[in-house]
C-alpha cells in the first residue's frame, strides 16, 4: 500500500492521486519517513477546510532523491489528536497553525501556543494581549519586554526575555502583528495580476523569491512550460536579490557592533545592486519584474554590459571591506561564539536556508530540488559548522561572491526574449501543486489546490522564517542581552512573511 | 589605520549633492502623464489591479497606484510614467493625475499647519511605525538615511522613542493586530505632531484594501499631513516630500 505519492518540485498532480490515510497511519508513516534521515524534512503541513472536516496535507522533501512525498488525512474540525511534534519537534509550528485555523487540538503537543492570531482564527477570544508567555517565578530573575514597535525602522514583533542579570535564560517571540490575511486574499482576488501583486507583497524584501514561487506554481497548475527567457529572468533576479540583501545584512551586522566604517560601506554597496534592478525593471526591489508566463522587461546585451560595469566597481570595494572586517579583532570577538545554535538543535527545530547551513545542515533547494535554471548551475551550498553569528556572517560573505560568479555565467548566455505577451492560462481542476524556491533567506514553499471548476480553493504560503524564528530564540540563550540585536540581525527573519 | 584610510579613499564621494534635481538611473516609474489619445476607457480601467484608474476624464490616483506599469504597457499611447519622483501631496485629491495635464505634483500651501514650519524646519525627528508593511518601504526609508541619500543633512532623522519624535511615519495597510500599537505610539508623541503616510499600502490599503484583517480607523480619526506614494516609496520621493512640507 502506498502511504504517499512522490512528486517533483513544481509538479502538479490530481488531488485524487494523493493517498488518504487514517490519522494513525498518517502520523506513523510520516514520522517514520523522517526518522534518522537528515536529508528529509517537512516542507509544508497544513489543513484544507471542507465543511465540518479538515483535510491535512503533509509534504516531506527528500533531498537525496529530489522528491517530495505528499500524503493526506481527513479529520473533524475540533478533533483531539496525538501530535506529530511529540515525535518530531519540527512539526510544532505547523500543528499550532492547524489548531489556530481549524480548532484541532493535540493531547501531547510540547509547545501549544498561538501562531499569528489570524483574522479567521477559530477562537476569537484569543487576542494579541493575552498571549500565554512562558513565565518563571523567581526573586532573582527579571523579564524584559521589547516591541512590537522596535528602535529602528523595522517590522513589528514582541520579544519577551527572561534574564538573570545581563544573561538571557529564555526568549519567547510573539508574532502576528503583520497579519494581513494574504492567503484568504489569494482566493478573493480573481485576476492573475492581482494575485501576482499579492505574491510580491508577501515579503517585500523577498519580492523575487515569493513571486518566483507563485509564477512557477501557477504555470505548473496551468500545464504551461515557461520558456528559457523566463527561467533566465527568475534565476538571475533571485541571485541579484541575494547579493543585494546579503550586502545590506553585512551593513546591519556592522551597525550592531558599532563598526561605523563597515556599516556605511556595505550600506552604500547595496545601492548599485538595487539601482541596477531599477535599471532593469523600474523598481529597486524588483517589484513588477516577475510575471506569470511573460516578462515586461526583456534582458539584453546592454543590460549584461551594465551589470558587468556594476560588478567591476562593486567587487574591489566589497572585497577590500570584507577582508578588513574579517581581520578586525574587535569585530571578530563580537561575532565568534555569539548566538550559537548547534547542529543537533537546528535538526530538531528543522531550520532551513542560511539558518541550517550555518550549523552543518545541508539544506539548499537550489541543489536538492532545483527550479528554473539551477539544474544547469553546478551549485555547491556554502556550509559552516559553528552555528554562531560568525558562521552566519561568513555565509553571507561567501554567498555574495558565489552569486556574483553565477550571475556572470548566466549573462554570458542570454536567451532570446519571446515571452512578452500574456498567454491564456487556465488552471486545471482538482489539482494539487507545490513549488519550492531557495530565496536569500532559505526555502520558500507555496502550495495550491483547485476546485472542480479550476478555481483556486486553497493557497498556502510558507516563508523560511516560519521555521527559523525558533532558532533565533534558541540562539540567544545564555548570551548577554546586549548581544540580542546582533543575533537578530544575523538571522534577519521576516515578520510579514511569517504573519502573512 | 592605513587600511581604513585606503577604504575611505576608495569610496570616493558617495553622497548625492542635490537630492532635488538628481536624475534617477534607468527606467524609474514616477509621476505618470496621461495623454488625450482615445482608447477603450473601460478596458483601461479594468487593466489596473488596484482600481487606481477612473474614467471620464481618465484619472490615475497615485494613492492607489502600485506603479506596476501594467496600464502603460498595455496602453502605451495613453499612459507614460516619467522619471519625476516628486509625487507627494498633503491632500488625497493632490495625488490624482488627470488626462491632458502634465504638471508637477505640489503641496497645497494653505493646508500646511503654521506650527509645522515654525517648529520643525530646522530639525524633524520621526518615529516610523510599520503597521503590516511588507518591509519594502521600511528598507527604502532606511536607505533615505544612508550615506548616499543622507537626509540627515536636512535635520531629518528617524528616532527610537516616540517621546523624542515630532511625528509618525506609517507604512503598511494597518492590520487589526497592529492598530493598538500604532495608537499607543502616536499618543506617546508630544504635541504638535505630524502624520506621514508612506507607500500605497498606508495611503489606501493597496492590494490589501478590502482585507478583513485590517483596521484602518486610525486614518479616519486623524488627518495625515503628507501622503507619499510608491510601492515602495523611493528615498528621493520621501526626502523631497518631507522637504516640501517643511518649506525647505
Amino acid at each position: 500500500m502506498n502511504y504517499n505519492v512522490a512528486i517533483r518540485n513544481n509538479q502538479s498532480i490530481p488531488l485524487k492521486d494523493i493517498p488518504e490515510q487514517s490519522y494513525h497511519t498518517f502520523l506513523e508513516s510520516n514520522i517514520s519517513l523522517l526518522k534518522d534521515r537528515d536529508d528529509r524534512h517537512c516542507v509544508n503541513y497544513f489543513g484544507y477546510g471542507i465543511g465540518e472536516s479538515v483535510k491535512l496535507f503533509c509534504c516531506i522533501a527528500d533531498d537525496s532523491m529530489h522528491l517530495i512525498y505528499v500524503s493526506s488525512c481527513i479529520v473533524n474540525k475540533g478533533a483531539t489528536l496525538n501530535s506529530f511534534a511529540k515525535h518530531n519537534f519540527a512539526f510544532e509550528k505547523f500543528e499550532r497553525e492547524i489548531n489556530e485555523n481549524f480548532g484541532v487540538k493535540y493531547t501531547d503537543h510540547p509547545w501549544f501556543k498561538p501562531v499569528r492570531y489570524a483574522h479567521n482564527r477559530i477562537e476569537k477570544s484569543k487576542v494579541m494581549d493575552n498571549y500565554p508567555f512562558y513565565g518563571v517565578e523567581s526573586e532573582e530573575l527579571h523579564e524584559v519586554g521589547v516591541g512590537p514597535v522596535h528602535a529602528g525602522v523595522i517590522e513589528p514583533g514582541h520579544f519577551r526575555f527572561i534574564c538573570n542579570g545581563e544573561q538571557i535564560m529564555h526568549l519567547e517571540i510573539q508574532l502576528g502583528y503583520q497579519h494581513r490575511g494574504i492567503e484568504q486574499l489569494f482566493l478573493q482576488k480573481k485576476s492573475l495580476i492581482e494575485r501576482t501583486i499579492l505574491a510580491e507583497s508577501i515579503a517585500g524584501d523577498t519580492t523575487v523569491g515569493h513571486t518566483t514561487a507563485f509564477a512557477n506554481l501557477w504555470e505548473s497548475l496551468s500545464d504551461y512550460q515557461a520558456d528559457k527567457d523566463l527561467q533566465f529572468t527568475r534565476t538571475l533576479a533571485l541571485e541579484l536579490e541575494r547579493i543585494a540583501i546579503h550586502t545590506g545584512d553585512l551593513s546591519a551586522l556592522c551597525t550592531d557592533i558599532a563598526y561605523q566604517l563597515g556599516s556605511s560601506v556595505f550600506g552604500r554597496l547595496r545601492t548599485p545592486i538595487i539601482n541596477y534592478m531599477q535599471e532593469w525593471c523600474g523598481n529597486r526591489l524588483a517589484k513588477s519584474l516577475i510575471r506569470v508566463g511573460k516578462t515586461n522587461f526583456p534582458y539584453t546585451e546592454y543590460h549584461a554590459n551594465r551589470l558587468n560595469e556594476v560588478f567591476a566597481a562593486y567587487e574591489p570595494d566589497f572585497n577590500e571591506m570584507i577582508t578588513k572586517l574579517f581581520k578586525l579583532p574587535s569585530a571578530l570577538s563580537r561575532f565568534e561564539r555569539t548566538g550559537v545554535v548547534t547542529h543537533e538543535e537546528v535538526k530538531l527545530i528543522g531550520t532551513v536556508g542560511m539558518a541550517a547551513r550555518m550549523s552543518g545542515l545541508n539544506r539548499d533547494i537550489r541543489l536538492s530540488h532545483p527550479h528554473n535554471l539551477y539544474s544547469t548551475i553546478n551549485h555547491e551550498p556554502i556550509i559552516k559548522n559553528h552555528g554562531d553569528v560568525y558562521s552566519r556572517t561568513q555565509i553571507r560573505k561567501e554567498e555574495v561572491k558565489q552569486s556574483i560568479g553565477y550571475v556572470k555565467t548566466l549573462i554570458n548566455d542570454i536567451p532570446t526574449f519571446t515571452s512578452i505577451s500574456e498567454p491564456e492560462l487556465t488552471p486545471k481542476p482538482e489539482m494539487f501543486a507545490l513549488s519550492l524556491v531557495e530565496g536569500w533567506r532559505g526555502e520558500i514553499c507555496h502550495c495550491a489546490i483547485t476546485n472542480a471548476k479550476g478555481e483556486l480553493a486553497l493557497y498556502k504560503i510558507k516563508d523560511p522564517s516560519f521555521h527559523n524564528w525558533l532558532a533565533l530564540a534558541q540562539s540567544v540563550r545564555n548570551n548577554e542581552i546586549s548581544d540580542f540585536p546582533i543575533c537578530n540581525k544575523s538571522f534577519n527573519l521576516s515578520y510579514c512573511g511569517h504573519d502573512l | 589605520m592605513f587600511d581604513n584610510l585606503k577604504i575611505l579613499y576608495h569610496q570616493g564621494k558617495q553622497f548625492i549633492p542635490n537630492v532635488k534635481t538628481v536624475e534617477v538611473p534607468g527606467i524609474f516609474r514616477g509621476r505618470p502623464v496621461i495623454s488625450n489619445a482615445k482608447v477603450d476607457e473601460q478596458a483601461l480601467k479594468a487593466v489596473c489591479p488596484l482600481g487606481a484608474i477612473d474614467v471620464n476624464p481618465v484619472r490615475l490616483n497615485l494613492g492607489k497606484c502600485n506603479f506596476c506599469g501594467e496600464c502603460a504597457f498595455k496602453f502605451q499611447s495613453k499612459i507614460e510614467f516619467t522619471k519625476d519622483y516628486k509625487i507627494s501631496s498633503n491632500k488625497p485629491e493632490g495625488l490624482i493625475v488627470t488626462e491632458g495635464e502634465d504638471k508637477p505634483i505640489i503641496l497645497d500651501e494653505s493646508l500646511i499647519r503654521p506650527e509645522i514650519r515654525k517648529l520643525f524646519s530646522g530639525s524633524l525627528k520621526l518615529r516610523q511605525v510599520s503597521a503590516a508593511g511588507d518591509n519594502s518601504c521600511e528598507l527604502e526609508l532606511n536607505a533615505s538615511g544612508n550615506v548616499q541619500f543622507d537626509m540627515g543633512r536636512f535635520g531629518i532623522e528617524f528616532v527610537a522613542s516616540p517621546r523624542h519624535a515630532d511625528g509618525v511615519v506609517i507604512t503598511g495597510p494597518i492590520s487589526q493586530n497592529m492598530a493598538a500599537a500604532l495608537q499607543i505610539t502616536y499618543d506617546a508623541i508630544p504635541e504638535p505632531k505630524i502624520i506621514i503616510l508612506a507607500g500605497v499600502d498606508a495611503i489606501s490599503g493597496g492590494i490589501f484594501a478590502n482585507s478583513p484583517a485590517l483596521d484602518r480607523s486610525f486614518i479616519d480619526r486623524y488627518k495625515p499631513d503628507l501622503y507619499i506614494p510608491g510601492n515602495p516609496v523611493h528615498p528621493l520621493t520621501f526626502i523631497n516630500g518631507v522637504l516640501c512640507l517643511l518649506g525647505k
